[in-house]
């Protein structure tokens, strides 16, 4: 089994995930596992999909969890506050400067119109993501009724989501734990 | 002050945020437009675009309505508050994650879990569409990249660009 090639230095862990944070579009988990797995050997494809396991566990944005996990990983406390911040420094000043063009120009109908367009293919892209999801599920008469049910509370009455979720936590993972009992 | 209230709704909302920041849209769409008034639909919507456009995991658009709340502070306040929280739980559970991964409650998390986020995700579209207020011409190229979607391979940034290009042609 082939171990894990090189034990990154702070300044490498920060390197890496700029460049990680930089290239990805529409997700950069994709970037991530490659930059770590196969372009610069830190970890193994398994132990990679060990360590997602926890990051896809827990809310917030998967990949900065990763970060996280990594950093501490080869440089400890110094690490998880590096690999996040490599992560975020350069699409963060990216972001920013696109902010601040927006200010100056974006009342302009040129700006509107482009920012339309941009927003009806992301309304797009986010239908076939739920889309995507919505079939990978098994059991699917068990759990997509969850999923309307969420439409209905969020997108329908407006509920407010903390209370939508932990509602449909215990329900859909109550409903969860007693199909795994089964088999 | 609104930096404090901002980062406090933030840090609240990334307990939450099963499916990232992508999952969190109609949430924040709520708490920000609708509760505190401090952005308009409008807004909201051309942040988002924003965020799509830029390279960059998707909790960029928490960055940009930090700053349009309150400017740089505001954007820091809003990353921070939204990535912050679980780093920390992440940095002191990972090492004890082998202990309890596959166990019958965390299974059952996980599976409990995704439905919601599918509905999550689908409210985020539904809300963007009804914010941006599409007309006809909106509403085909949605359906138009739903169908491509999921039928081509094709790199998102196609889709951005091509998007992007029909608005700036005065199409959509």
């Amino acid at each position: 089994m082939p171990e894990s090639q090189s034990r990154p230095d702070l300044r490498a862990l920060f390197l890496g995930f700029s460049s990680v944070g930089l290239s990805g579009f529409g997700g950069v988990l994709p970037f991530a596992r490659r930059m770590l797995v196969e372009e610069r050997r830190w970890m193994t494809a398994e132990e990679f999909n060990a360590q997602l396991g926890l990051c896809q566990f827990l809310p917030g944005p998967n990949v900065i969890n990763l970060a996280v996990v990594v950093g501490k990983r080869y440089q400890g406390l110094y690490g998880a506050i590096v690999a996040p911040l490599g992560l975020l420094a350069g699409p963060l000043a990216i972001a920013l400067l696109l902010a601040l063009l927006y200010d100056v120009y974006g009342s302009l109908p040129v700006a509107q119109g482009m920012l339309r367009g941009i927003a009806a293919v992301g309304c797009g892209l986010l239908l076939a993501m739920a889309w995507r999801m919505g079939m990978a599920i098994k059991e699917k008469r068990w759990f997509l009724p969850f999923s309307v049910m969420v439409v209905g509370a969020i997108a329908g009455l407006r509920w407010p989501m903390p209370w939508v979720m932990l509602a449909g936590l215990i329900l859909s993972g109550g409903v969860a734990y007693w199909r795994l009992g089964r088999k | 002050m609104i930096v404090v209230q901002l980062f406090l709704d933030f840090a609240l909302l990334s307990f939450v945020a099963f499916g990232g920041a992508t999952a969190l849209l109609p949430e924040m769409h709520r708490v920000v437009v609708e509760n505190h008034h401090w952005l308009d639909d409008a807004t909201f919507t051309h942040l988002y675009a924003i965020a799509q456009a830029a390279p960059g995991p998707n909790v960029l658009v928490v960055t940009l309505i930090g700053w349009k709340v309150a400017g740089l502070a505001g954007a820091l306040a809003a990353t921070t508050a939204m990535c912050l929280p679980m780093s920390i739980v992440i940095y002191l559970l990972i090492d004890r994650w082998e202990g309890f991964a596959g166990k019958r409650w965390q299974r059952a998390i996980s599976l409990g879990v995704s439905p919601l986020a599918v509905g999550l995700i689908f409210s985020g579209a539904t809300l963007i569409a009804q914010a941006a207020d599409f007309g006809w011409a909106a509403w085909l190229l949605v359906v138009a990249t739903v169908m491509a979607n999921l039928r081509l391979k094709l790199h998102p940034l196609w889709f951005i660009a091509a998007g992007a290009a029909l608005g700036l042609a005065g199409l959509v």
